[in-house]
C-alpha cells in the first residue's frame, strides 16, 4: 500500500530515471494527458459525467482518479498527429534522404486505465507486429513505463466489461494501482522494472481488508450501463451492409471524424509531401487520416465512400468485424470516447444492437 | 511554366484582407518574389495593370457591381490560371447578407448620395461568372495554405488544402471539444478546415470562416445546436455570416427562416 507521499515518490523516482511523466490533468473542462511533476497535477476530487456527445467534470469525492476517461487517450503521445517521416537536402543527383532521428525521449505514463492498455496493445500490433512496421512508435514503445489505474467506477459511456478489456488491468503494465478511500493505493508490480520502482517506495504490506476494498472498487466499476453484445457480431455486421439503420445513423452522422480522432484504436495515416518555395528540400509527413473524410478513399473518378452511410458502415464494420479477420481481435477496447465526443451522440453500442435486431 | 511565372493580384468587393496575406509572408515574400513575378499587385507595387497575359490571377472579393461583373470576365480572358482568395471570392463574402433584401432600403439608409451608388442587388463568387481553377477558403485566408497554394501551382500539383472537417484540425491540436464539453455551438462540424482550430482553441465556438467542408450534415448539426438550448434564429445567424451565400450554409440558414 502506498499513499499520495508515495505516489509523488514514484513520480519523482521515473521523473529522475529520465523519464517525461505524464497523467491526467485539468484543462478546458475536461481530463487531458500532459505533463505532471507531482500529485498536485492530478484532478484530485473532480469527476466526469458522460452520455452521448456530452462531458462535464463536477467536483465530488476526494479521489485523484475519480474522473475516468478524458476526450483523448494516450495515442496522441505514441503515435502523435504529425510527425515527419523524412526530409531531403539538394538536389538532382545530390538528392539526400535524411531520415528523422528516432524519437528515443523516455516516457511514463501514470494512469493508464485497462481499456486504454487493450488499445495500446491493439496498436502495437497493429504498428510493431505487422509487416508495415512503424520504427518510431516501436522506440516509443520500448521506451515507455507504465503505471495503471484500475477503475473504480465507470463512466455511463463505458462498456469495457463487455469487450473484456476492463475496468482491471490485467496486462501491458508495469505497475498497476487501485485507490482506496482516502487517497491510498494498492500497488501492484507486474515487470521487472515495476517491482523495482515499487520497492524503493515508502509502503506497507496490503492487508485483507485492503484487497478486499480494491475488489470492492473494481466490481462497482464492472456495474456498466452500456454494451456491445459481441457474439457473432463480426459474420452478422458483415452480412448486413444494405441494413436500414445504416442509412437512418446516416441521417445524423456528420462525418466530421471526431470518433475517429478520440479512438484509442484508430491508427490511420496519411503522408504529405511538403515542399518549400526556397529551395528543393521537402519534407515527407505523417498525419492522422480519417475514414470518415472523401480523401479517404478517393482513387481515381472519385471517391469509392461517397457518403456518410458507406463511411460510418466501413468504420464500425472495421471497429466490430473485419478488424477480427485482420488482427485476430475487436479493434474496439470499449472505451466510450467515440459516444462522448461525437458532436451528435451517436452511440456504437446503439447501431451494434440495431443492426443485430434484423431488418436487413 | 517556363521562367518565373507573372502574377496579377485582383480586388473586387472585399476588405483587402486576404491579398494582404501575401504581405503578411514575411519570412517567405522573398521567396514569393523570387519564385514569381509581382507583375500587378496594387498593395504592394505601383506597377499599373499593363493590359497584357498573366499566368495566374489572384482574384479577391466578391462581385458586387455591374463593372465588377465585367472587369472579371476581361481578367480570365487574360489569364491563364484564375485563383480565388477568401471567402468573399469564394462564395460572396459578410456583404452576400444583403442578397435576397431590398438593396435600394440599403442604399437609402446608409448613403448620404444614393444617386452615387451604382451596385448590382447580389454579392455572388467570382465562379458564378467565369470559370475558376482553384478556390481558396477563409476569412481572411490561411497563411499557411497561400504558401502551399503557390508552391504547389508552381510544381503544377494539386495544394494540399483539406477539405475535410474543422474537427480535425481540433483534435490534432489537442483542443477539448467546446460543444460536446460545455455545449457552445459550433460550426465545426460542418466547416472547411485550414485555420488550425483557432476559435475552440481559444475556447469558442467556430464561426465557419473557411465555409462549408465537403459532404457537409448541417441538419444534424442543427438538431443538435437544438437540443443544446439554441433557437431558430440564433441557428440561422450562425449560418449567416462570413459564408452566408455558400449553398450549404444558405440553405440551412433559410431552413430556419
Amino acid at each position: 500500500m502506498i499513499d499520495a507521499q508515495g505516489l509523488d515518490a514514484l513520480i519523482a523516482a521515473l521523473a529522475s530515471d529520465g523519464r517525461e511523466v505524464f497523467g491526467p490533468v485539468r484543462r478546458e473542462g475536461a481530463v487531458v494527458y500532459e505533463e505532471i511533476s507531482s500529485s498536485d497535477d492530478l484532478p484530485k476530487g473532480w469527476a466526469d459525467e458522460q452520455s452521448g456527445g456530452h462531458y462535464r467534470l463536477r467536483q465530488e469525492g476526494d479521489a485523484f482518479f475519480g474522473a475516468t476517461l478524458g476526450p483523448q487517450g494516450w495515442k496522441r503521445l505514441l503515435h502523435p498527429p504529425k510527425q515527419v517521416l523524412w526530409r531531403t537536402e539538394g538536389a538532382g543527383e545530390e538528392t539526400k534522404i535524411i531520415p528523422e532521428p528516432l524519437d528515443t525521449t523516455r516516457r511514463a505514463f501514470i494512469g493508464a486505465r485497462a481499456c486504454d492498455l487493450a488499445a495500446i496493445a491493439a496498436q502495437d500490433k497493429v504498428l510493431t507486429e505487422g509487416p508495415y512496421r512503424d520504427p518510431q512508435y516501436a522506440a516509443r514503445r520500448a521506451n515507455l513505463f507504465i503505471v495503471a489505474v484500475n477503475c473504480t467506477r465507470s463512466a455511463e459511456t463505458c462498456f469495457c466489461t463487455s469487450m473484456n478489456t476492463g475496468p482491471k488491468a490485467t496486462k501491458g503494465y508495469d505497475i498497476a494501482l487501485t485507490e482506496l478511500e482516502g487517497g491510498r493505493f494498492l500497488a501492484e508490480a507486474a515487470s521487472e522494472a515495476g517491482a523495482a520502482q515499487l520497492a524503493a517506495l515508502p509502503s506497507r504490506p496490503a492487508t485483507a481488508d485492503d484487497e478486499g476494498a480494491a475488489a470492492a472498487g473494481i466490481d462497482r466499476a464492472r456495474d456498466q450501463q452500456r454494451r456491445i453484445d459481441t457474439d457473432g457480431l463480426p459474420a452478422l455486421l458483415k452480412d448486413r451492409p444494405d441494413h436500414p439503420r445504416w442509412s437512418e445513423v446516416a441521417q445524423r452522422c456528420l462525418n466530421c471524424a471526431n470518433c475517429t480522432m478520440v479512438c484509442p484504436t484508430c491508427f490511420c495515416t496519411t503522408v504529405d509531401e511538403v515542399t518549400s518555395l526556397e529551395g528543393p528540400e521537402t519534407e515527407r509527413v505523417n498525419r492522422w487520416a480519417s475514414c470518415f473524410t472523401v480523401d479517404f478513399s478517393h482513387v481515381h473518378g472519385g471517391a469509392v465512400r461517397p457518403g456518410a452511410k458507406s463511411r460510418y458502415r466501413q468504420w464500425m464494420t472495421h471497429k466490430l468485424a473485419t478488424w477480427v479477420d485482420q488482427f485476430g481481435e475487436m479493434g474496439c477496447v470499449g472505451c466510450g470516447r467515440c459516444i462522448s465526443w461525437c458532436p451528435v451522440g451517436i452511440d456504437i453500442t446503439e447501431e451494434a444492437a440495431a443492426i443485430r435486431k434484423g431488418g436487413g | 511554366m517556363t521562367g518565373r511565372p507573372r502574377l496579377a493580384v485582383w480586388k473586387f468587393s472585399s476588405c483587402d484582407g486576404c491579398q494582404l496575406s501575401l504581405l503578411d509572408c514575411e519570412d517567405e515574400v522573398l521567396a514569393v518574389a523570387g519564385a514569381i513575378e509581382i507583375a500587378y499587385f496594387p498593395e504592394a507595387t505601383r506597377r499599373e495593370d499593363d493590359g497584357g497575359h498573366y499566368d495566374i490571377s489572384f482574384v479577391e472579393g466578391s462581385v458586387t457591381t455591374p463593372h465588377e461583373a465585367e472587369a472579371i470576365k476581361d481578367i480570365r480572358a487574360r489569364s491563364t490560371t484564375v485563383i480565388t482568395l477568401g471567402a468573399c471570392a469564394t462564395s460572396g463574402g459578410i456583404q452576400a447578407l444583403k442578397n435576397g433584401a431590398s438593396t435600394k432600403d440599403f442604399i437609402d439608409a446608409v448613403y448620404a448620395h444614393p444617386e452615387f451608388i451604382d451596385t448590382l442587388d447580389t454579392a455572388t463568387p467570382i465562379s458564378d461568372h467565369v470559370k475558376v481553377d482553384f478556390e481558396l477558403r477563409g476569412c481572411p485566408i490561411s497563411k499557411t495554405h497561400l504558401i502551399e497554394l503557390i508552391a504547389a501551382t508552381l510544381a503544377g500539383r494539386a495544394p494540399q488544402t483539406p477539405a475535410h472537417a474543422t474537427c480535425i484540425e481540433c483534435k490534432m491540436a489537442g483542443h477539448v471539444c467546446v460543444m460536446v464539453a460545455e455545449g457552445k455551438p459550433c460550426l465545426g462540424p460542418v466547416t472547411h478546415a485550414g485555420c488550425g482550430a483557432l476559435c475552440p482553441g481559444y475556447a469558442r465556438g467556430c464561426y465557419g470562416c473557411f465555409g462549408p467542408k465537403e459532404t457537409p450534415n448541417t441538419a444534424a448539426l442543427s438538431a443538435r445546436l437544438a437540443e443544446n438550448g439554441a433557437d431558430r434564429r440564433q441557428i440561422r445567424r450562425l449560418y449567416s455570416t462570413y459564408n452566408t451565400n455558400a449553398p450549404a450554409f444558405r440553405e440551412e440558414a433559410k431552413a430556419h427562416d
